[in-house]
């Protein structure tokens, strides 16, 4: 691959990615103000952001958080929100063909839910090139970080995001994008297995264990759905 | 702006914490041969984490909530991605403004 047609796939991500970071300035803004209102500093809140990079742990983090900082409680509510990304990336890491092996490793460190959404996507319709993900994760990145920071700088200034709506962008950004993976029946009763055990499981276990207990509920739909129908070959 | 030394190690656990997950699948895959029924099985992940990740938005938290996910959903069918976010966002805010 010469260096135009990278520049063209880099160009491409930046494109497929700017209506997500529209909608995550808002979000990073928010998770900035809070961590103020916990006494984070804006250079702690920024330096979560861009070491963790995951959004609804460091949510979820601000929502426990203790003053000393207590690691072991922040660490392991981060491992249990996060714990589809281990299915994320094994799913991901199927479409990567055109990356070295570095190159995989690498690229999963940015492993935020849009980008991922966005990669799949991508490789739904394309072969993802490094280039390609490198768009999607160079702005998306910096714009996370630097609105972390903006929003723990400003605090209190900002309005109150539940009354303008905003906390809604997330919830929306994935329903649009649960609407594109529709491929029929199946998909829907894999959507179906998942929302029913996300909700039961939201009702009656404290905590974030509903995030995996869907993905796992989804997984098993999809299994046997596909028993069912047994061997269909597809390419 | 500075940086407490039990804050950095709280931010520090939680980014190995996420590490591990976003590196794990990768060398999952590795080890794990996916054809057939598994890579069906895989294929079926991008949809069943989104759908946990809302469900308690779309279906337990209020009905504001509720009919502003399936107005998102509905111009989703037709419209751009920025579009039906914004009409989400703004259905859900005068939604709670009417104190639904």
């Amino acid at each position: 691959m010469n260096n135009n047609t990278k520049l063209q796939d880099f160009l491409g991500g930046m494109r497929a990615i700017s209506p997500l970071i529209a909608a995550v300035i808002p979000i990073g803004l928010v998770f900035g103000a809070v961590a103020a209102t916990k006494g984070l500093s804006p250079a702690e809140a920024g330096l979560m952001s861009a070491l963790v990079f995951a959004g609804g742990s460091q949510f979820v983090a601000m929502d426990i958080w203790t003053h000393p900082a207590s690691w072991t409680g922040v660490g392991f509510a981060a491992l249990l929100v996060n714990i589809r990304h281990v299915l994320m990336s094994a799913s991901l890491g199927t479409r990567m063909g055109g990356f070295r092996q570095p190159a995989r490793y690498l690229s999963m460190l940015f492993l935020a839910d849009e980008i991922w959404a966005m990669a799949e996507f991508r490789a739904k319709v394309a072969r993802l090139t490094p280039a390609w993900f490198a768009g999607l994760v160079a702005p998306f990145y910096l714009a996370w970080v630097f609105s972390g920071l903006a929003g723990a700088a400003l605090g209190a200034f900002l309005g109150d995001p539940v009354v303008l709506g905003l906390d809604f962008t997330f919830p929306a950004v994935f329903i649009v994008l649960v609407m594109g993976f529709w491929k029929g029946a199946e998909t829907g009763a894999v959507l179906l297995a998942s929302g029913v055990a996300a909700v039961a499981t939201q009702h009656f276990v404290p905590g974030v264990w509903y995030i995996a207990a869907g993905a796992v509920a989804g997984l098993a739909a999809a299994t046997l759905t596909g028993k069912s129908q047994d061997v269909e070959v597809t390419p | 702006m500075t940086v407490d030394l039990a804050t950095l190690v709280a931010i520090l656990a939680m980014a190995a914490a996420t590490v591990l997950t976003r590196l794990s699948g990768l060398v999952l895959i590795r080890h794990v041969s996916l054809e057939g029924s598994r890579r069906k099985a895989i294929e079926s992940i991008p949809p069943a984490v989104l759908m946990a990740v809302v469900a308690p938005t779309a279906f337990a938290t209020g009905i504001a909530e509720t009919l502003a996910c399936a107005v998102t959903a509905f111009a989703a069918l037709r419209l751009p991605m920025l579009v039906s976010v914004a009409l989400g966002v703004a259905s859900v805010a005068i939604l709670r403004a009417l104190g639904l």
